[in-house]
C-alpha cells in the first residue's frame, strides 16, 4: 500500500486560490485539516493550490476561489468579530458571485444572521446564511452521520449553540445519527448557493472525499471557467474509514 | 465500615485484574467525607499536581525527591487520577480507623477533578503544569481549562508553583490569594527557541503577555545536550547536571517543575544531591516511554492523547526512528473526536514510514498519514491481530507503538501475557 494515492502531474491544469479565514483564532478542532486536504487533493487532481491565510486586520483577498473557516472558542470569536464586520461586504459579494465556501462550527454561526447568548444578548453575524443560533447551556457533542447530496457524510459535532434555519433555508444534510443544528428538526448545516455551513469536525473534508471534490469542482469552474477534470485518486483508505464509521453509528 | 468495604472491593477488583477506581467508588458511596477525614490532618499538607500534560511523570518525580529527603509521602501512583482513584489508592494504605500514615500527600488530578477534590480538601500547595487542547469533548474549551486551574489556585492555602513560559498558567499569579506564595518553573532564556516542542503556539496570543521575571526561588531548565541538563536557581545555585531514564525535553521540564516544587516545599531542608539522586532513579511511568523486551528487541509503548503530547512524543523520538505502529481508539478515555490528529505533523515518520495502523480508528489514522505523505504498510483495526503481525513480521528490529489510552491498555494486557510483565496498573519493581 503506498502513501501517495496517485502519481504526480508534471503540468498544472491551473491555479486555485484557497483562503483559510482566521486559521489561528478559529481552527481549534483540527479544521486546518480541511485546508490541507483541499490543497493535497487539488495537487492530486493536477491543479496548483495557492493557500492564503487571512488574519484579522488585513483586507480579505477578492480573488479567492475557495474560502474555508473553522471552529473556535468564545475568545477566538471575540478576536475576529471586528475584522469580520470590516470584511463582511467583500465576503457577501464573493458569496453572491458564486465563490465556494465551507464554514464549520463557530464560523458557520458567524455566517448566519445572529448568535443570541444565554443572557439574551444579540451578536450579529454577516447574514450570508439564513440561520440564527441560540446559546445553550447544554452542549451537543458526539459522532454524526448525515444524509447529503454527496452521500453519507461522517463527522464529529461539538457545539453549545442551537441553530434554526430561516424559512426556505436549505440544510446541508439530514441527521441519521447525532444532533445536528438543534437536536430536534433533524437538519444539519445550511447551504446557500455555493456557501456551505456545518457543525461537522472530523475534519469533514478528508473524511468525506466526495464532498471535498464537490467543493473543488465549484472552485475550478469559477477560477478557470472550464469544466473540472478530475485526476485518478485512490480513496480506498478514506472510504474504509467513512463506511466503517457509518456502519458503527447506524447499527 | 467504609474502609473495610473499600478494602474488600479493592481485593475483589484485583482478583478480576482491573478497575482501579472501583474501591474508591465503594468508599465514596459509603462515606462521602472520607477524603477530608483522611487527608485534613497530614502534618506537611496536601500537594495537588494538575495541567494537561506531564502530570504522571512530574508526580512520580516529586514524590521520589521528597522520599529521598526522608519524608513519608502518600501518592496516587496508578495513573487513576480522578477523585475516586485517590480514594482507591488510600484504601490500600490506611488503618481501619481511617488515618493515613504519611507526612504529606502528593496527588495527580485531572483539571476538572482537581476542583471537585478542592471542594472536599483544600490543597496546601498546587503545581500547575500547562494548558493544552486535550479531550475537548470533555472540557469543551481551552479557556475553560485555564479557568479551572485559576480556580484551583484560588483554593490553595500556602503556595502555588506556576509554569513561567505558559501564558495561560503564569497569568494565574494574579488570581492567587494574598499571603499565598508564588514560585515559577520554566526554561532558561538560552533555550526559549525550543518552547514550541513543549507547547502549542497556535492557540496562544502573546501580544498582551510578558512572562514574569524569574527570581532566585524559581527553577529554570538548562540542557547541556540531548540527555544531560541542570536546573538553575538564580546566578549560582545549580541542581545537576543529571541524566534521566526517560528521554526528551518534556521529561526535563517535568523534572524542573518537580525540583522547583520540592525546593519550595522543603525550604532549607532541600538538598541538591538528594534531588539529583532521586530524579536519576525515576523509571518512566507506565506508557511514557516504557520499554519492554520483546524477543530480544526493545519495544517502546508511548501514550498519546492530544496534539501537544503527540507532537512532544514525535520530537522526542524523532532522532531515533524505528519500526512504528500507531493505534488509535475513540472511547471516552481516548477522546471520542479524532479531529485532533490533524493538529499534529507526522512528517518525522516519513523517512521510515509506518508499519501498521490499528485500533477502532485505524483507517482514519492511515488517512491522516496519507495526507502527510507517510507510507503505511498495513491497516488492521483489531489490536491483537495487529500486535501479533507487528511482533512477528518485524521480529529482529527495535519497535515503537504510539497509542491512545484504551488501545494502550489492550496492548499492554496482551504484552503482559506474552512476556510475563507486571499486571496492569502496577509498576514493575525496579
Amino acid at each position: 500500500m503506498s502513501s501517495q494515492p496517485n502519481g504526480s502531474h508534471p503540468r498544472s491544469k491551473g491555479q486555485i486560490k484557497v483562503v483559510h479565514i482566521y486559521p489561528r483564532e478559529m481552527s481549534i478542532y483540527g479544521d486546518l485539516g480541511n485546508t490541507r486536504c483541499l490543497a493535497s487533493r487539488l495537487r492530486w487532481h493536477g491543479y496548483e493550490p495557492l493557500v492564503h491565510q487571512h488574519h484579522p486586520g488585513n483586507d480579505f483577498p477578492t480573488d479567492a476561489h475557495l474560502v474555508l473557516g473553522g471552529g473556535g472558542q468564545d475568545s477566538g470569536q471575540a478576536r475576529v468579530q471586528d475584522d469580520l464586520a470590516h470584511n463582511a461586504e467583500v465576503l457577501r459579494a464573493l458569496a453572491a458571485d458564486g465563490t465556494a465556501m465551507l464554514m464549520i462550527c463557530g464560523m458557520y454561526q458567524l455566517f448566519g444572521n445572529a448568535f443570541i447568548t444565554i443572557e439574551g444578548e444579540r451578536l450579529p453575524g454577516i447574514g450570508i446564511l439564513d440561520v440564527t443560533t441560540q446559546g445553550n447551556a447544554k452542549r451537543m457533542i458526539g459522532p454524526v452521520v448525515l444524509d447529503t447530496a454527496y452521500g453519507d457524510v461522517v463527522g464529529y459535532e461539538n457545539h453549545s449553540g442551537s441553530t434554526e434555519l430561516g424559512p426556505g433555508q436549505r440544510a446541508f444534510g439530514t441527521v441519521k445519527s447525532g444532533m445536528g443544528n438543534n437536536g430536534t428538526d433533524k437538519t444539519e448545516g445550511a447551504v446557500t448557493g455555493n456557501v456551505f455551513g456545518s457543525y461537522l469536525h472530523g475534519p469533514v473534508l478528508p473524511a468525506n472525499p466526495s464532498f471535498a471534490d464537490a467543493l473543488i469542482r465549484l472552485a475550478v469552474e469559477r477560477a478557470l471557467a472550464e469544466p473540472f477534470v478530475p485526476g485518478d485518486i485512490n480513496d480506498e483508505i478514506a472510504e474504509q474509514a467513512r463506511t466503517r464509521q457509518v456502519r458503527r453509528l447506524l447499527r | 465500615m467504609a474502609v473495610a468495604a473499600g478494602k474488600a472491593a479493592r481485593a475483589a477488583s484485583r482478583l478480576r485484574g482491573g478497575g482501579s477506581a472501583l474501591p474508591g467508588l465503594v468508599v465514596e458511596r459509603l462515606d462521602p467525607r472520607f477524603l477530608t477525614h483522611a487527608l485534613a490532618d497530614l502534618p506537611r499538607g496536601v500537594v495537588v499536581i494538575t495541567g494537561t500534560n506531564g502530570k504522571t511523570t512530574t508526580t512520580k518525580m516529586l514524590v521520589a525527591i521528597l522520599r529521598e529527603h526522608g519524608l513519608t509521602v502518600f501518592s496516587n501512583p496508578t495513573g487513576s487520577n480522578f477523585t475516586r482513584g485517590v480514594i482507591s489508592s488510600m484504601v490500600a494504605e490506611i488503618s481501619l480507623s481511617g488515618r493515613l500514615e504519611a507526612d504529606m500527600a502528593v496527588l495527580e488530578l485531572d483539571e476538572a477533578h482537581a476542583l471537585k477534590f478542592a471542594a472536599e480538601v483544600k490543597p496546601t500547595h498546587a503545581l500547575l503544569l500547562n494548558v493544552a487542547r486535550d479531550q475537548l469533548d470533555r472540557f469543551a474549551e481551552i479557556d475553560h481549562t485555564a479557568k479551572l486551574l485559576a480556580e484551583l489556585a484560588e483554593q490553595t492555602t500556602i503556595g502555588v508553583v506556576l509554569n513561567l513560559n505558559d501564558s495561560f498558567v503564569s497569568r494565574i499569579a494574579g488570581r492567587v490569594p494574598d499571603g499565598v506564595g508564588v514560585t515559577y518553573f520554566g526554561v532558561d532564556p538560552s533555550i526559549a527557541d525550543r518552547l514550541p516542542e513543549l507547547q502549542e503556539a497556535d492557540v496562544r496570543f502573546e501580544d498582551d503577555f510578558t512572562p514574569p521575571k524569574p527570581t532566585d526561588a524559581d527553577g529554570l531548565l538548562k540542557p547541556h545536550d540531548e540527555r544531560s541538563f541542570e536546573v538553575r536557581f538564580g546566578a549560582t545555585d545549580r541542581v545537576g547536571p543529571m541524566v534521566l531514564k526517560q528521554r526528551g525535553l518534556a521529561a526535563m521540564i517535568n523534572a524542573t517543575a518537580a525540583t522547583s516544587t520540592a525546593r519550595a516545599l522543603l525550604g532549607n531542608e532541600f538538598r541538591n544531591g538528594a534531588a539529583v539522586a532521586a530524579l536519576e532513579r525515576v523509571e518512566p511511568p507506565f506508557g511514557r516511554g516504557e520499554v519492554i523486551d520483546a524477543d530480544g528487541q526493545p519495544l517502546e509503548l508511548v501514550l498519546v492523547k492530544n496534539p501537544a503530547g503527540f507532537t512532544v512524543a514525535l520530537s522526542t523520538y524523532g532522532n531515533t526512528p524505528v519500526t512504528t505502529m500507531v493505534a488509535i481508539n475513540d472511547d471516552y478515555a481516548d477522546g471520542r473526536d479524532v479531529s485532533w490528529l490533524y493538529d499534529v505533523s507526522f512528517e518525522s515518520l516519513r523517512g521510515k514510514g509506518v508499519a501498521l495502523t490499528s485500533g477502532v480508528r485505524a483507517y482514519d489514522m492511515a488517512l491522516r498519514l496519507q495526507y502527510d505523505d507517510v507510507a503505511v504498510a498495513q491497516v488492521e483495526p483489531d489490536l491483537d491481530v495487529a500486535l501479533e503481525r507487528f511482533l512477528t513480521e518485524y521480529e529482529d528490529e527495535p519497535k515503537r507503538i504510539f497509542c491512545t489510552y484504551t488501545a494502550m491498555m489492550a496492548l499492554r494486557r496482551n504484552l503482559a501475557g506474552r512476556y510475563g510483565l507486571a499486571n496492569f496498573g502496577e509498576e514493575a519493581q525496579p
